[in-house]
């Protein structure tokens, strides 16, 4: 049989999506169906006086109306971060809807629920919310001076955490003693990620067995069991709860975490004992889905007289919003400090971040989560410098790389690097991009006043997340392993349940290449189930491109134990001992002889064990749970040429090449369409996107009339390249590809558009580089002074 | 105040009463449980619920159900022929023009129309007919190249003329 792995297999899930047999949460509707609409403070930080709910009461359709009280009554408590930074983090109750302060424009405050989505909307205008509007705070540092306004009272400041990396004293004196520096203060703005599909929840009461199910548009159903019953709402035994995360549309970390609206569904379907449905209106989306990024650095980088980094320098001032999400406080910490030396020997480094409250929707994991904000830091300093000292942007990162064989190299803020090869990655997408012409053409269109530009980003992101005693060690409240189970049928067709979900990864095909290849039988024979708690043993679910590095090991070690009780049953039809059997193309061989059983065979046997070994149980099922060695690391070159318009500072871009290691492949056509996406996300947040709030926390970019995504005629095509070292410590030698495109891309574009105005003076232009910013850096002359280049709110 | 009216979809006739305000993608989803069209936004940006109105690409979240009285409307339901899919479900596969799915019925909607107008349309026509979708996963290659393949499988398919 031909070999799977490795073949752009097209993907089993297709059929229904292209013929609009999809099955999303939405388009769930469940006998007796209620809809939820949810009241949202209109302002950034107000008191709740008081709520009344008279009139909407009485409005058509009503069934009920809750307010925060009600949950905390019934004993519904606050719901937790996952990640714990320090023994002292600054961790203020989360109630599913606000108590006494809403604390950001969408805060929600109550429910209705109603008979149709009409009748719940047109009630929830009438709901009278007695506010008293209270100063807000929208930026981090601004929310650490001594009269800011304070998010949560009780703590009595607004930061989160001080967190420090590295040696402290070696980078001070690596940065003062070196022979340049190169120091920049950088912004990572907010970005609001914006699957496709708007989140979305039902729940549904059983109350003759007094169990709930769950629907929710979510990336790791078992997750938010586990929160909601373990935390939220002790009252509610685990074992009788079931979550669904049937097809979802697009995920991009926004819908990893637990959110306000799956408890208040959750719960309420229980009061009601009627299936109650929330799903986000896109306005809605824009301030309830959380968001990402949103950081502000100052780096400084020092050179020896070579043009060997010294040492690295960083001060990052994170905002993590109002409240904290599951995430939220591993994201600017372990997944971003940890990430500073990117591809360099960087002898020391030293970087302190503040996470801090303020009154805006909360931030936590985007595609990427931590490692954009790295590689941008790194990747945009590195370039700068080469700039400032005139050296080749690519020799001044050849001078500096990890060399092959110096894995595995412990980096100065706690990662070691398991394997790599850096240069290989650069020196083909220098040749793919051609960049001697390149270079040869720019200076042409300059003498005939074009603007180009040309903008490399060598990226490095840690995935694959992670081993459970070192995230425990680093404060995470949850071990970071997957499950996975396989069950043969007596007809050798086989399910497998894995706790990785997917809402676009492709994972019911390239999972099953996987089990075609070890077990031997026909990808048809395969069925890959997930997102569902109840057919699923357990699962961390997909986030961190975790899902073939974690979830895919774990499958391989399920069926390694399925193998071997097969190989047992084989060796009894064969009467040979296990060692003299060989296994290929489905069938158990005595070595060296014509003597043969197939599996499907033994699978029949495994369950009519008429003629069976002694010491074996019936049946041909097994599961196993896998928790990783170290993280994984994929790397690569991403590089891309622009064309500026001086006219109207429209950046057109012109070429995209993205090499990328991310170790073996299972499919090439789907890791590609992963780099494709990644590197749009990336592209948008350099070129187009912003989350943007007035002074009062009014959010500006509330729907898609005011926030900008790429789109199809945003983007040339993308031309994407491998090269392949396998992660030397997971079956499969696999790392993981979702993040890779989004990791690289962003600084890849602003290296690109800085490379064409450096010589017009231009040092930064603060994303997103809009035509209007272009065009004052190029008529100010940025030097760095970012305001300047900033237009007036 | 419910309206009763009549729309052909997908070619069968079908009837129901909408209030004024009940959207045609209302009446599609909630209605006739025709789920595969989708809704991505409340400001007609995202495409996510292009179906034909007469054979028309039109946003169903911006007409009103009432306003397809005694049209004929084709939903992503209704593109495959006698079991046989449309070359652009075919090339959206064969390209891998999808992942998570839910622009894929408005993408696949829109994209017919263009191909009815423009059967062998530019790479830079294909962006810009489709500028009205959004799709947040793909990046628009593999949705570019699932139309190129589309219109290729269509350009031989068609009936030489004698
Ligand atoms: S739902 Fe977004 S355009 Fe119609
Ligand atoms: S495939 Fe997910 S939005 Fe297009």
């Amino acid at each position: 049989m031909a070999q799977q792995i490795g073949q752009p297999v097209k993907r089993v899930e297709d059929k229904r999506f292209l013929t609009g047999k999809g099955n999303y949460t939405d388009d769930i509707v469940l006998p007796g169906q209620t809809y939820a609409h949810f009241v949202r403070s209109d302002y950034a930080h107000a008191r709740i006086n008081s709520i009344d709910t008279s009139m909407a009461e009485e409005a058509p359709g009503v069934i009920a109306i809750f307010t925060g009280q009600d949950l905390l009554d019934d004993g519904i408590q606050s719901i937790p971060t996952g990640w714990a930074i320090g023994d002292d983090m600054n961790e203020p109750p989360h109630y599913p809807l606000a108590v006494d302060k809403a604390r950001y424009v969408g805060d929600a405050v109550a429910v209705v629920i109603a008979e149709s989505k009409a009748d719940a909307a047109d009630a929830a205008e009438q709901i009278m919310v007695d506010y008293e509007m209270l100063d807000a705070v929208v930026d981090a540092r601004e929310a650490l001076n001594d009269d800011a306004p304070l998010v949560h009272d009780d703590s009595g400041t607004n930061l989160v955490f001080d967190w420090n990396l590295g040696e402290k004293d070696a980078t001070d004196a690596a940065i003062e003693g070196a022979h340049h520096v190169t120091r920049y203060e950088f912004v990572n703005q907010r970005v609001i990620p914006n699957a496709i599909e708007p989140r979305s929840a039902n729940g549904q009461w059983d109350a003759a067995r007094d169990e709930l199910t769950l629907y929710t548009s979510s990336q790791n159903p078992h997750l938010i069991r586990l929160l909601l019953c373990a935390f939220v709402w002790p009252d509610l035994p685990e074992h009788k709860v079931r979550i669904i995360s049937p097809d979802v549309g697009g995920g991009f970390g926004s819908k990893i975490f637990h959110y306000p609206e799956e408890v208040v569904c959750a719960w309420a379907t229980k009061q009601l004992e009627r299936p109650v449905k929330w799903t986000a209106e896109r306005s809605e989306s824009f301030v309830s889905d959380a968001h990402g990024r949103d950081h502000h650095s100052v780096a400084e980088m020092g050179f020896d007289e070579d043009g060997h980094i010294v040492g690295l320098r960083v001060q990052t001032h994170a905002n993590l919003g109002a409240y904290l999400m599951t995430f939220a406080p591993a994201v600017p910490t372990y997944l971003y400090g940890t990430l500073l030396a990117g591809q360099y020997k960087t002898p020391t480094i030293h970087v302190n971040v503040k996470g801090v409250f303020s009154n805006t929707v909360p931030v936590d994991a985007y595609r990427g989560a931590g490692r954009p904000e790295a590689t941008y830091l790194v990747e945009r300093t590195i370039e700068l410098a080469s700039k400032e000292m005139g050296v080749d942007p690519a020799e001044l990162r050849r001078k500096n790389f990890i060399q092959p064989d110096e894995f595995p190299y412990q980096t100065p803020v706690a990662l070691q690097y398991d394997s790599g090869n850096y240069e290989g990655a650069l020196d083909k997408a220098l040749e793919m991009i051609g960049y001697d012409d390149f270079r040869q053409q720019q200076k042409e269109a300059k003498q005939n006043g074009k603007l180009l530009g040309i903008g490399f980003s060598c990226y490095i992101e840690a995935c694959g997340i992670a081993p459970s005693q070192v995230v425990g060690a680093l404060g995470a409240r949850a071990g970071l392993y997957e499950s996975g189970a396989v069950r043969v049928h007596p007809t050798g067709k086989v399910e497998v349940f894995t706790g990785s979900h997917s809402h676009g990864q492709g994972h019911e095909t390239t999972f099953a290449q996987v089990v075609s290849d070890h077990l031997g039988v026909p990808l048809e024979h395969v069925e890959i189930v997930h997102g569902d708690t109840d057919r699923v043993p357990f699962g961390m679910g997909t986030y961190g491109s975790r899902s073939i590095s974690v979830g895919g090991s774990a499958i391989v070690k399920a069926l390694d134990k399925v193998k071997d009780k097969a190989r047992k049953i084989a060796a009894h039809k064969l009467e040979a001992a296990e060692e003299d059997l060989e296994f290929s193309d489905g069938e158990f061989r005595v070595k060296g002889t014509d003597r043969s059983v197939g599996f499907g065979d033994i699978a029949l046997t495994a369950y009519v064990p008429h003629d069976y070994p002694e010491d074996v149980e019936p049946g041909l099922e097994d599961t196993a749970f896998y928790d990783p060695a170290n993280f994984t690391y994929p790397f690569g070159t991403h590089i891309c040429t622009v064309e500026i318009d001086e006219e109207t500072g429209h950046v057109k871009l012109l070429r995209y090449v993205a090499i990328d290691d991310v170790g073996n492949i299972i499919n090439p056509m789907i890791v590609e369409g992963q780099i494709h996406g990644g590197v749009a996300q990336g592209v948008g947040q350099a070129l187009l996107e912003g989350a943007v709030y007035d002074e009062m926390g009014q959010p500006l970019t509330g729907s898609y009339m005011d926030y900008t995504m790429p789109r199809a005629d945003d983007l040339p095509m993308i031309e994407v390249g491998h090269q392949v070292t396998p992660c030397p410590h997971n079956p499969l030698g696999v790392k993981g590809a979702g993040e890779a495109g989004t990791i690289a891309a962003t600084a890849c574009v602003v290296n690109a558009v800085i490379d064409a105005l450096w010589d017009r003076g231009v040092r930064d232009i603060r994303m997103p580089l809009t035509p209007e910013r272009v065009w004052r850096a190029l008529h100010t002359g940025g030097d760095g002074a970012l305001r300047e280049a900033e237009p007036a709110a | 105040m419910a309206h009763s009216i009549h729309v052909t979809v997908n070619g069968q006739p079908r009837t129901g009463d909408v209030e004024p305000r009940t959207l045609l993608v209302e009446f599609l989803r909630e209605d006739l449980g025709l789920t595969g069209t989708h809704v991505g936004c409340d400001t007609s940006q995202c495409g996510a619920c292009v179906v034909h109105l007469n054979g028309t690409a039109v946003k169903a979240c911006t007409l009103f159900a009432v306003q397809a009285d005694g049209q004929e409307v084709t939903t992503i339901e209704g593109l495959a022929q006698n079991g046989q899919m449309h070359p652009l479900q075919e090339g959206f596969k064969e390209e891998h023009g999808l992942q998570c799915g839910f622009c894929t019925p408005g993408m696949v909607m829109a994209a017919a129309d263009l191909l009815e107008s423009n059967p062998s349309p530019s790479e830079d026509e294909i962006r810009h007919a489709l500028e009205g979708n959004y799709c947040r996963c793909t990046g628009y290659h593999n949705i570019v190249r699932a139309v190129q393949y589309a219109a290729e499988k269509m350009q031989e398919r068609e009936p030489q003329p004698a």
